[in-house]
């Protein structure tokens, strides 16, 4: 059996944003563990002494001259935005109840489900 | 004499170019001809989820006239100038709407092109328009975009593939000679594999991504779509190349731009001779349909007979390519997708009570703006990535990353390409996978490990099963995409020679399957 309860997925749709109804969660705890329980085969072949790769080729950063290149005007990067008002996105009330006390860019505990 | 419009689309897209060059034909005309057969019969295959006339025709115009003006300019024109091409709905456009294939960006209208849409603008090649897929390029089947399945039209009771349906589904359906398509874990080449078309995943880095909307960035690639594998490498050719905007663009020390026209030539070789083919033991047997074995030992046959020397390669850790991509892939995709949160462009949902927060608000917007097989990989992902998980899944996941590379430089030392079938089926019908996720994974049992070690592969037709195309593909190592058009072109002349005539032409008439 797998070890992903109902609440793991709620929690996990709470981190991913995604609101989610009961029948959604039934559904989606019961599939996500027969993914998870054929995917975690994985960790047999992953031997301590192999090096994990992230990315197919190698990477060296890259760098650019500091140099202004083409920018969108306000008025074509807000032509898709659901809404806008004064050359800006408007964004709902980004504090809910409560969050008063957080000061922003602080972290935030995690453990509240 | 006068081409009918019928036989203006069965042309390869090297002919059309041909033809255009010679003033036999018009791009107006060819261009036409295409917008008639999408319109009459996009409505039963519904490979397109917009249609571009008169952008299309106003660039063949353009083409056609500075032809007919001659001098340096029509001198300077592309080979291709001229031949139209559709474009999977992951790439944006401008000024034609991108959704990639999701309720999330109905209506969205890029601000800027693609690398590789404004290669194909400079090229001067006609854009029909944009082509459906799963949702985000999530699936093997196309049955999960937002608007509605594409259907195959070898049979169009059955799926075309995924993500890439449209663009495998309208190319064999002679709605368009060329497309792009993405391929993170095999979407251009099982799509080609199920509708009896060519489809290239390049090397790593050898295209540019900007302007792909990203799924796994570190396994997406861009690539193209055709009806025979010279044309494929002419499209791959019109592409390729660095591009400052994609910092995982190859440079031109690390990938030089003179390779990039062997790939056409590579094609035209047409000789198996000398070539040495290994058959990857991992993929064959259980789980493949025998019907799709018999057409691949078919062709191992036909090559050892024109020279090739048939090997068998052992790829062991390929036993964990499904599982380490199954874990990979969602863990980029949960992150990539964090952007859509309902601020700077897409859907806005509102929660119909409650508190108006942001936080309710991209809930109810992810929630509604998602299809089901998102949200399966968000929380997937976000899972593999949780703190307690991470060294177990994702960190296991990349091991095996290195491993299946390992196994791939070791097979490269005994063959100088890699072989086997594209997709273990033929094309299933429509809906009989779609509640098993599983089973549906297992499409790209045979695509991902070249994704995952960022190797570049292609599917060529194969012959028929139950009426149905069988894909046969072939993998070359890094940068050395040349090879697998050299194979592949080598294949695809000992199958014509065998049925006397290329596999599509085989497709049966949609006008009698659908009136």
């Amino acid at each position: 059996m797998s070890e992903i309860s109902r609440a793991d997925v709620e929690h996990l749709a709470t981190l991913a944003h995604i609101a989610m109804t009961d029948a959604e969660l039934e559904k989606m705890t019961s599939e996500l563990g027969v993914i998870v329980d054929s995917v975690k085969r994985v960790q047999e072949a992953a031997g301590e002494d192999v090096p994990p790769t992230s990315h197919p080729l190698p990477l060296t950063n890259v760098f650019r001259e500091d140099t202004v290149g083409h920018v969108f005007t306000a008025e074509e990067a807000l032509a898709s935005a659901p809404d806008s008002q004064d050359s800006r996105f408007k964004v709902p009330a980004i504090l809910s109840e409560g969050d008063d006390a957080v000061p922003s860019g602080a972290p935030q505990e995690e453990g509240e489900r | 004499m006068a081409l009918t419009t019928d036989a203006l689309i069965r042309l390869t897209a090297a002919e059309m170019a041909a033809k255009l060059r010679t003033g036999e034909i018009t791009s107006v005309e060819l261009t036409q001809a295409h917008l008639d057969r999408i319109a009459a019969v996009d409505d039963t295959i519904h490979a397109f989820l917009h249609v571009a006339a008169d952008e299309a025709l106003e660039t063949a115009a353009s083409v056609d006239a500075l032809r007919a003006a001659g001098g340096a300019e029509a001198e300077s024109l592309h080979p291709l100038a001229g031949v139209p091409i559709a474009i999977k709905d992951l790439i944006v456009t401008k000024g034609q709407p991108t959704t990639a294939g999701s309720k999330m960006l109905k209506g969205w209208m890029s601000p800027y092109d693609a690398t590789v849409v404004e290669k194909v603008r400079a090229a001067r090649m006609p854009i029909l328009g944009k082509t459906n897929l799963d949702e985000f390029a999530m699936g093997s089947s196309t049955e999960h975009s937002a608007y509605g399945p594409t259907r195959n039209p070898w049979d169009i009771t059955r799926i075309p593939g995924g993500s890439g349906g449209g663009s495998a589904a309208a190319v064999a359906a002679f709605e368009a000679p060329l497309a792009l398509g993405t391929d993170t874990g095999g979407s251009i080449r099982q799509p080609g594999a199920v509708t009896g078309t060519v489809g290239t995943k390049p090397t790593y880095g050898g295209v540019s991504r900007y302007g792909a909307i990203a799924m796994a960035s570190s396994l997406d690639q861009i690539g193209p779509v055709a009806r025979t594998v010279e044309d494929a490498a002419l499209l791959h050719e019109v592409i390729a190349g660095y591009d400052k905007k994609d910092s995982t663009s190859l440079s031109e020390t690390e990938y030089p731009e003179g390779k990039i026209p062997t790939f056409s030539s590579a094609a035209s070789t047409k000789t198996a001779a000398g070539l040495r083919i290994g058959v990857i033991k991992q993929l064959q047997g259980e789980g493949y349909q025998s019907g799709v074995l018999a057409r691949f030992h078919e062709a191992l046959d036909q090559l050892r007979q024109a020279g090739a020397e048939i090997v068998e390669v052992d790829c062991p850790s390929f036993d964990y390519a499904l599982g380490a991509y199954y874990l990979i892939m969602p863990s980029e995709a949960s992150s990539n997708l964090a952007r859509y949160d309902g601020v700077r462009y897409g859907t806005r949902v509102v929660p119909e009570e409650g508190p108006l927060t942001i936080e309710r608000v991209m809930g109810a917007t992810r929630a509604a703006g998602f299809g089901e097989e998102v949200k399966r990989r968000i929380i997937l992902g976000t899972y593999a990535l949780s703190a307690g998980y991470y060294d177990a899944y994702y960190g296991s996941a990349q091991k095996i990353r290195t491993l299946i590379q390992q196994d791939f430089d070791a097979a490269f030392e005994q063959a100088d390409v890699l072989i086997s079938p594209t997709s273990p089926t033929v094309a299933f019908p429509l809906w009989e996978k779609l509640d098993d996720p599983l089973a549906m994974y297992l499409n790209d049992i045979a695509t991902i490990p070249a994704n995952l070690a960022g190797i570049p592969g292609i599917s060529v037709p194969g012959g028929l099963s139950e009426g149905l195309p069988v894909g046969i593909q072939f993998l070359a190592p890094a940068k050395e995409d040349a090879r697998v058009y050299h194979a592949a072109g080598a294949l695809e002349q000992l199958l014509n020679d065998t049925y006397d005539a290329p596999l599509w032409a085989q497709i049966p008439a949609l006008e009698e399957v659908t009136r």
